[in-house]
């Protein structure tokens, strides 16, 4: 719909997000919230590729979707927020490497 | 340079940045704000793609819901977060190669996209001019889309209730208001008639 603006722009945008999520986790290992949020960052990304392509093709679905991700990824922040904090009030801790209970 | 494209270049900029701060970031609480940030700037972008109504819904959604919830969760938590830092080095080689490697993958993908002229020519909702971002959303997701609809409401009820089952907790020892106690509690429980002669007291 927006001839100004290439759809090459927003997929390295959205390939640079992506990256910078998948980076975060690995960078972070020990910090939950860091990596929670990296998540929501990856979701992010993938949110603007599908929004990008919808707007090239002309076509509503792309949207509807995105719309169905971003339900999903706040259901996922409520949930993993509320796992963090009673981990923590049973363990004491947050970081990754102690997370060990079920010895998998 | 157009205006559009000028204003897609700030906020791609001003996005990618404060990712970039949101994981390299010392205190998480600046994270936050930052991943906030990162939000509003993406929402520059969803509305420089024409789509307005997802924009408005991203920064609704994650400013005014989702990050607030990680900023609680943040200051609610009483962390060390100095000590959770300090293995970050450690973890920074391996990072680094599986962050260039995906992110020159995904780039080259990028780049080189290429989309076969019957996909173009055959999409599913073709989008009408004449109709603005909002309405034409609104005219599929009640029609078309509804089962899909109601799922993520389902999503987000099942959502809700398991992190209220997961996080409430009685604690032992705190008096609660019980209300078939006092609903049910009669008159001769607890009023007493005590016939007082003069000059005795009770």
């Amino acid at each position: 719909m927006t001839p100004a603006i290439g759809l090459g722009h927003f997929l390295t945008v959205a390939a640079i997000l992506f990256t910078l999520g998948v980076f975060g986790i690995f960078l972070n290992r020990k910090n939950v919230i860091i990596i929670l949020m990296s998540i929501e960052l990856i979701l992010l990304a993938v949110n603007i590729n599908f929004v990008a392509f919808s707007a090239h093709l002309g076509d509503l679905a792309g949207q509807v979707f995105a719309l169905m991700i971003l339900t999903v990824a706040a259901a996922e922040a409520a949930i993993g927020l509320a796992i963090l904090v009673v981990f923590f009030r049973n363990r004491g801790t947050i970081a990754v490497d102690d997370i060990n209970m079920m010895k998998g | 340079m157009t205006l559009p494209l000028f204003f897609f270049y700030i906020f791609s900029a001003i996005c990618i940045a404060s990712a970039l701060m949101v994981i390299a970031s010392r205190n998480p609480v600046h994270s936050v704000l930052f991943l906030i940030l990162a939000f509003v700037n993406a929402a520059g972008i969803f509305m420089l793609a024409g789509a307005e109504f997802l924009a408005l819904i991203l920064i609704v959604v994650y400013v005014g819901a989702v990050a607030v919830l990680f900023l609680f969760v943040v200051m609610m938590l009483d962390v060390d977060f100095a000590e959770l830092g300090k293995g970050m080095l450690q973890y920074m080689p391996i990072a680094i190669v599986v962050g260039i490697i995906f992110g020159l993958e995904l780039l080259m993908v990028a780049g080189s996209w290429f989309i076969t002229p019957e996909v173009a020519g055959g999409s599913v909702l073709p989008i009408d001019a004449g109709v603005e971002n909002t309405r034409a959303l609104g005219q599929v997701i009640y029609t078309r889309y509804v089962y899909l609809f109601e799922a993520a409401g389902i999503v987000l009820l099942v959502a809700m209730i398991g992190a209220i089952v997961l996080t409430l907790r009685h604690k032992p020892g705190v008096r609660r208001q019980d209300i078939a106690t006092q609903v049910g509690r009669r008159p001769k429980d607890a009023v007493e008639v005590v016939k007082v002669e003069s000059g005795k007291g009770i």
